[in-house]
């Protein structure tokens, strides 16, 4: 299936972010007034290190078209750790998906800090962006949960 | 089922301006488990709250959902007023509908869905909530500054002032801190050393301080109330309680070659050493990569004419571990490197010096004696050049994007102590702009101008050429007349950047405690909160959170000690109920979760388990509530899906991600 | 504001955001044609956000700049005003049609006394 250039594409995206530094980031983003489209749906999580890649796939499985995890730099976590268990999660995450042929860039690791505003909003016009680029995710649907 | 109120907040215009506020009420008042929905101008006022309070009793509500600003901003208001009411503080959800949703999309119609989207998840959540509560933590009635600067000491000054025990941690032998290196202060331009020396002795002769300097902190752990902190004690081969500080031994050493940190490596110490006439403690260190002793063995001089015989060369690096309730940063500021900015020659010239240096040079106990002198030859200048913004307001990759806040002032400050001092030399200073918001700090440069007869001249400088005489060819602009100007300087001031001290990002790291891109710390709250970092228990002091002068340090860390008081006056903390919680029927007893957690929380139990009938011993993981934040490293970790973390449970996170695919 | 179709075409040759000046004027400090000059390096920038090209392109600055890169070099913000003043050439190069110097004149040109940077610069711009 391909989305034709006139068919407005609006992807669901879903960004997790860690209650610490991104969703900081993200709300420092909202009071700079730095837009960002609508698309990007933000849930907040302690850490990057609770978001269990079960909650990727059952997100492509609902009907996401891009899921980003967005956490504090490496070394700033306020866990300690935890954003170093998340990369690592990631990263198995991301070579499973790329084994069973999802695109890449419909999943995206960003670390952005509590004073990282304009990156938060640049990171989500440029996510947005590809996966506007990338179409609608038809290989991990789950057809049966459509309505 | 719950019964969900859903609460939408216009905040004035800020959210109602782009979400039609109406249509979600109209939209969520539909969603399963919603019994009540409105809207208000105000929610988090009295009369908002007053709403809330009274739809829960009214409708018997279990659950709410307000759709206004960041959780950040009034989750905890909300969860209060539910309190207030009866209900569960933990059976708020917030809808972050403003910063998230109005505040960045233009369009009415995306913004109205977009909200309604983000309610829609946030009842998914409170559907699945449960009623939490919170345990409780003790408070170890101490406090630790780390950095003993004037930010550190005032601090541990005020903390001291309430009858809680401090310990300053100081890196460098004494304490004191950059203020001990300057000469005169803006804009009264009282003595550096006469206004910080009696706030140094009362910090030292304070029963409730207690001092470690020439120490570094190792190794933080614990959380807020109940710190662990081990403090490396660095070997000062000199036993403190012996030393009666005569000074012999830094007369006698032969190692004389050392550059003086304290002096901006203008001039030279000796091995033993203590920074500054007025330093406190006033025992010397031995520096053992100077020192000739340490290096072949021989000499020994310090020990032979030490009277009090308090020379150690044995004496070893010691770890000192200490319990903390609350944790002081205060690490300061260091100015940046100049390699980058080779332009102005600062490599090529001892005549082209940093503010910190002159500040050095003028000082009666710096390497000049206080004369005004160029360091090449000695003589006395004739013209001066100030350039500012050396560093400051670069938004390229050589220098820094932000303002340093104190040059303005500090030139001003040199130009008029010099005119004052010097008549005969001609003082021109190049600015971009003048910044001098403060008390009476524009009527100071202004004085400089017109009562001293500084050049200020509207430009930059290009460049610093270093002449075959020894003079420095100077060439700058006039922007206001258009000009370029090339003139001849005997000495070029550079008033170069500062940067947070480099230890800044270990000790953040320690600490947990979210830093910038410039490194300065993060405040919990910009404006409202500026003396907090984001990890409780941790209080910001000094430049370590931004450029700032003597009376704002002095300000701030007045403003972290009461802060500090604060948490420690409480007897017990309430703790964050949203931890992990392990499914015994579940759990194999694999041991992975503990592996995982940063906190040592989980531990492992034999209990007896009745799995649907089948009753037997079983290994099983069990978490320690009191010690466990919340992080949830282990509900990943969990193969058997045991684990979990209350408040953000599996489920609740997938029901938002339904909430938000559908 | 709505910028003209030349201003627009300056800052995408240069890729500068002239927006970021802070007008700290160390271009002009470092300029050492800065006497030559009508225009000086640090008015360049508001030149292109006042949309006045066309006295930036009949400017003498135009081509008494010797593309030493000085102000590139020690801009603090990014601005660059020789990229600015480059783009401006480029504009009239352009719009001439042709270039100023074809490869086959610079051999002729040579002076042993001619900054080398000239000629590099000479040869990146006039190349086909």
């Amino acid at each position: 299936m391909s989305i034709t250039a006139n068919e407005e594409f609006k992807p669901k995206i879903v960004a997790f972010c860690c209650n610490w530094c991104s969703y900081a980031g993200a709300d420092l983003a909202g009071s700079s007034r730095l837009v960002y489209p609508a698309d990007v749906k933000i849930i907040r999580v302690p850490c990057s290190c609770r978001v269990n890649p079960m909650f990727i796939l059952h997100a492509f499985e609902k009907g996401a078209d891009g899921v980003i995890l967005c956490g504090c730099h490496p070394g700033d976590c306020h866990y300690s750790t935890g954003n170093y268990y998340a990369r690592r999660r990631m990263a198995l995450l991301f070579s499973m998906l790329d084994y069973i042929g999802v695109e890449h860039g419909r999943t995206r690791v960003e670390w952005v800090s509590a004073a990282e505003g304009v990156k938060f909003s640049q990171t989500m016009n440029e996510f947005v962006a590809k996966i506007t680029s990338l179409g609608k995710n038809v290989r991990l649907e789950d057809l049966r949960c459509r309505k | 089922m719950q019964r969900i109120g859903v609460f939408v907040c216009h905040c004035g215009s800020n959210i109602a301006a782009t979400v039609d506020v109406k249509k979600v009420v109209e939209m969520v008042s539909h969603e399963p488990g919603v019994v009540h929905a409105e809207d208000y101008q105000y929610m988090c006022s009295e009369v908002g709250q007053a709403k809330i309070i009274e739809a829960i009793r009214e409708k018997h509500l279990t659950g709410l959902v307000v759709c206004s600003c960041s959780p950040r901003m009034h989750e905890t208001t909300f969860r209060k007023t539910a309190e207030r009411a009866g209900l569960n503080p933990y059976m708020v959800e917030i809808a972050n509908i403003r910063e998230h949703c109005s505040w960045i999309h233009k369009n009415m119609e995306e913004a109205t869905e977009k909200a309604v989207i983000l309610a829609r998840a946030a009842i998914a959540k409170v559907n699945l909530d449960a009623p939490l509560f919170p345990g409780e933590s003790r408070v170890t009635k101490r406090a630790l500054v780390i950095g003993g600067g004037i930010a550190g000491i005032q601090t541990a000054l005020d903390i001291a002032d309430a009858g809680y025990e401090v310990d300053i941690v100081e890196k460098t032998p004494s304490i004191g801190g950059r203020m001990s290196q300057l000469d005169k202060t803006f804009p009264t331009l009282d003595c550096s050393a006469c206004i910080l020396t009696p706030k140094m002795v009362e910090a030292s002769a304070n029963e409730k301080i207690h001092l470690y300097t020439y120490s570094e902190v190792e190794k933080v752990s614990g959380f807020v109330g109940d710190f662990t902190v081990d403090i490396r004690k660095k070997a000062r081969s000199v036993d403190m309680s012996k030393c009666t500080g005569c000074g012999v031994c830094q007369e006698k050493c032969p190692s004389r070659k050392t550059p003086s940190e304290f002096n901006r490596g203008l001039n030279t110490r000796s091995a033993i050493y203590t920074p500054f006439a007025q330093a406190i403690p006033n025992v010397p260190v031995i520096d053992r990569e100077a020192c000739i002793k340490f290096k072949t063995g021989k000499c020994g001089l310090c020990q032979k004419v030490c009277q009090a015989g308090a020379i150690d060369y044995e004496q070893k690096d010691e770890i000192v571990t200490e319990k903390y309730g609350a944790i002081v940063v205060a690490t300061g500021f260091d100015t940046i490197k100049l390699d980058k900015y080779d332009e102005y020659a600062y490599s090529q010239s001892k005549d082209v010096i940093t503010s910190l240096e002159l500040e050095r040079i003028m000082n009666a106990a710096g390497p000049t004696k206080g004369h005004l002198e160029r360091l090449s030859d000695g003589k006395h200048p004739k013209n001066m050049v100030f350039i500012q913004c050396v560093g400051s307001r670069c938004s390229d990759k050589r220098g820094k994007s932000y303002c340093s806040k104190i040059c303005c002032m500090y030139t001003a400050k040199h130009a008029m102590l010099i005119r004052d001092k010097y008549p005969d030399v001609n003082v021109t200073v190049f600015y971009i702009d003048v910044r001098t918001p403060g008390k009476n700090f524009d009527e100071f440069y202004r004085r400089a101008v017109e009562d001293y007869g500084v050049n200020y001249i509207k430009g930059q400088v290009g460049k610093v050429m270093p002449q075959p005489n020894g003079q420095l060819l100077v060439q700058g602009v006039d922007l206001l007349d258009n000009k370029q100007i090339l003139m001849e300087a005997d000495m070029v001031v550079l008033a170069t950047a500062i940067e947070p001290n480099a230890d800044v990002r270990r000790i953040a790291t320690m600490l947990t405690a979210s830093i910038d891109t410039n490194n300065f710390l993060t405040e919990a709250h910009a404006k409202l909160r500026p003396v907090e970092s984001p990890t409780a228990g941790v209080f910001l002091s000094g430049v370590c959170q931004g450029p700032k002068d003597i009376p704002e340090t002095v300000a701030q860390a007045g403003a972290a000690a009461v802060k500090a008081i604060g948490l420690l006056a409480k007897d017990k903390l309430m703790t964050n109920p949203c931890t992990a919680k392990s499914d015994e029927l579940l759990c194999n007893g694999c041991s992975q979760c503990a592996n995982v957690c940063p906190y040592g929380a989980i531990s492992y139990e034999t209990k007896l388990i009745n799995d649907h009938g089948i009753r037997e011993d079983r290994r099983v993981a069990v978490v320690n509530s009191a010690l466990c934040q919340g992080c949830g490293a282990c509900t990943v970790t969990c193969p058997s899906g045991a684990m979990d973390l209350q408040g953000f449970a599996n489920r609740q996170i997938l029901a938002e991600v339904d909430a938000i695919c559908r | 504001m709505s910028i003209s179709k030349q201003a627009e075409q300056i800052r995408e040759i240069s890729g500068v955001n002239p927006y970021k000046c802070m007008k700290c004027g160390k271009c002009s400090a470092s300029c050492p044609s800065f006497n030559e000059m009508d225009i000086k390096p640090h008015q360049f920038v508001s030149y292109v956000l006042n949309d006045d090209i066309e006295s930036l392109v009949n400017s003498k600055s135009l081509w008494k700049c010797l593309s030493c890169f000085a102000c590139i070099e020690r801009c603090p913000r990014d601005v660059k005003p020789g990229k600015l003043i480059d783009a401006a050439r480029q504009l009239v190069v352009r719009q001439r049609g042709e270039a100023y110097l074809t490869p086959d004149e610079i051999p002729e040109l040579l002076d042993p006394d001619l900054p080398q940077q000239l000629l590099v610069s000479a040869f990146r711009r006039y190349r086909r």
